[in-house]
């Protein structure tokens, strides 16, 4: 059986914070399905499951701070029916052996999730790890079940007398829950599912006219001002995921409905569904769309004391998770530093008169035309895009530029622009605005942190004339762009003045020598001469 | 568009393109607006695409230096619109 584990986003990450589960047992997933939100010192994330199956038990409470890889999730096979299935449908047993219990003893504070008590007269529905934060673990004295949903009396078809223990054969608790919400009766229902079970499909196609989506999809949706009964669905469980809300928000634009007129939040809307605990924290990340950047992620999870520690705290945080991966760089990447000037005329004149006649949301900045270079360069000199790993150089799997962003409040991030040598500038653009966008909302994938394959700084809105930065481990070289600004330049025996950019390379000894750092940084500025081919 | 009106548009659209730094309305109308408020160029183009949705103005690149303070903003703001009008 396979895990989801805590993933490592980056070296300056030791441990994180499942602050919201995205996913709950008998959902499927897929390969870069968003199950969870994760806070690490330096920012929020989405982190991705990349195993495909059917999510069975969720071994971390939300709240909980875990060490890099330990265990999240266990991931069955897909069409695979959780553990607790078949438990929801049959009378409680106490003292079993749940996933959900080795898990919360192997992790020493997960809940306990079983029924307590032999009193118990029906079967109830049980769901590990759905839990509110901060609430006692467990309390054997209470008679009651503990942390179980509401039983699942009324959901059974109206026959007046006690249900009985299988009125329809239902492939999870959550199935149940689901139908009881949306009011579908069980009975009428043909099951579609392995030996006719009746599936979460099922009811879907049985509730029409009902909005269900992902708590996150309905959170993205209340940002980005998007009415979810008006997205298409792609998923094959007929709910609206993130994917959903983004393919209708980034199009064509990453700013599209960012400055239409405020509607109705999202959250109002009656769609009762798996997302239905998660409406107040909605209403509460919704209410405040003008919230800090930096308080994004504490919006992540409302109700979380554990999760919103004092913003001094966080800075805290922020600068030991910078700190231990640039002390690690210092001490075992050997950096040799190059540095190029580079007559940006012709590429800043281009620019201007691409920008004459584009949109404002199409307009570029001259970053757009150094980070394509910088790209496109690295075609040409791929021993400089890559990873350091057991003591060999490993080539990227494909150009993936880190691109450093300075948060707000001090300190940054450097998500990854996935193959921006391919994209083209006004989409690079787009890109980057929506990299930036999200690094400061506290919205970046996992993926993003970790694919990158060489990081590009540009400080030159700061008013810097060159960076010599430090190389984020274990990627072998970054390049930095200074401000650009207008300087003496000789030109063709004569005195000009000119917009000039310095260009600089820091990159790893071990992988490369001066040589190839200093061919690539004559490519980045023969590229920059020719910025139609851009 | 009153000069007032113009500020309040500038500040509401300042507010949004750069949450949680110092309050718009506290700066002086001849304030760098990008050192005021740490913005860097993608930020500048936010202000700009947005300012440009809200009025239904095309704001041209060359027009961006008169955008550089509170009171700039506001004059080429109001001063487009009477030279419209």
């Amino acid at each position: 059986m396979a895990e989801f584990r805590m993933p490592a986003l980056g070296a300056d990450m030791d441990e994180g914070t499942v602050t919201e589960w995205l996913v709950h047992p008998g959902d499927e997933v897929t390969r870069g399905t968003i199950a969870a939100i994760v806070e690490t010192d330096k920012s929020t994330i989405e982190a991705e499951c990349f195993t495909p199956g059917t999510v069975g038990t969720l071994l971390i409470q939300e709240g909980t701070k875990v060490p890099v890889g330990t265990p999240l999730a266990t991931i069955l096979e897909p069409g695979a029916v959780p553990e607790t299935a078949p438990v929801a449908a049959m009378p409680p047993r106490t003292g079993r052996g749940s996933e959900a219990r080795e898990g919360a003893e192997r992790e020493g504070g997960a809940p306990e999730t079983v029924p307590r008590g032999p009193g118990v007269p029906e079967p109830v529905k049980v769901e590990p790890g759905r839990t509110e934060p901060g609430e006692p673990a467990v309390e054997p004295a209470r008679p009651e079940p503990v942390r179980v949903r509401p039983r699942p009396k009324r959901v059974r078809p109206a026959s007046g007398k006690p249900a009985p223990a299988r009125p329809a054969a239902v492939s999870s608790p959550l199935v149940r829950r689901l139908a009881r919400e949306r009011g579908v009766p069980l009975a009428r229902l043909h099951g579609t599912g392995p030996d006719g079970t009746i599936t979460r499909g099922d009811v879907e196609r049985a509730s029409p006219g009902r909005v269900r989506a992902s708590p996150y999809a309905r959170r993205l949706a209340a940002e980005a001002r998007v009415d979810l009964a008006a997205l298409p669905v792609s998923a094959p469980d007929g709910a609206l995921h993130a994917a959903d809300v983004r393919a209708a928000t980034t199009t064509p634009g990453p700013r599209a409905q960012r400055t239409t007129p405020p509607a109705a939040p999202a959250s109002t809307e009656s769609a009762p569904g798996p997302a239905s605990a998660e409406a107040p924290a909605l209403g509460a990340a919704t209410a405040a769309p003008t919230r800090a950047a930096q308080e994004a992620p504490t919006a992540a999870a409302p109700g979380n004391p554990r999760a919103a520690p004092a913003e001094a705290d966080k800075d805290a945080a922020m600068r030991r998770a910078i700190g231990r991966a640039m002390a690690r760089s210092k001490r075992e990447i050997p950096h040799y530093y190059l540095s190029a000037t580079i007559d940006l005329t012709r590429a800043l004149a281009w620019m201007r008169e691409h920008n004459r006649r584009a949109a404002v949301s199409d307009r570029l900045v001259p970053s757009a035309l150094l980070l394509k270079a910088a790209a496109l360069a690295l075609r040409t000199e791929p021993a400089l895009n890559g990873t350091w790993a057991d003591d060999r150089f490993v080539p990227g799997d494909g150009i993936h530029l880190g691109v450093a962003i300075a948060l707000r409040h001090g300190g940054l991030i450097a998500p990854a622009l996935r193959h921006a040598d391919a994209l083209a500038l006004p989409d690079l653009m787009h890109g980057l605005r929506d990299l930036v966008e999200r690094t400061r909302r506290g919205r970046l994938r996992g993926s993003e942190l970790t694919d990158g394959t060489i990081t590009v700084t540009n400080l030159g809105d700061q008013g810097v004339d060159a960076v010599y930065g430090v190389i984020y481990p274990p990627q072998v070289a970054l390049v930095g762009f200074g401000r650009v600004a207008e300087r003496p330049w000789a030109v063709d025996g004569m005195l000009g003045v000119r917009p000039l950019v310095t260009a600089t390379l820091s990159a790893d000894h071990r992988a490369t020598d001066g040589y190839t750092g200093g061919r690539y940084l004559q490519a980045v500025a023969r590229l920059l001469q020719r910025p139609e081919d851009l | 568009m009153t000069t007032d009106d113009a500020r309040t548009l500038i500040d509401d659209v300042l507010r949004e393109i750069a949450p949680g730094m110092d309050d718009p309305a506290g700066l002086a109308a001849d304030a760098d607006i990008r050192d005021a408020l740490e913005l860097d160029s993608l930020d500048f183009l936010n202000f700009v695409e947005a300012l440009s949705k809200r009025t239904g103005r095309r704001i041209d690149e060359d027009d961006y230096p008169e955008l550089a303070t509170p009171g700039g903003t506001a004059a080429y703001l109001t001063g487009q619109e009477a030279g419209r009008g």
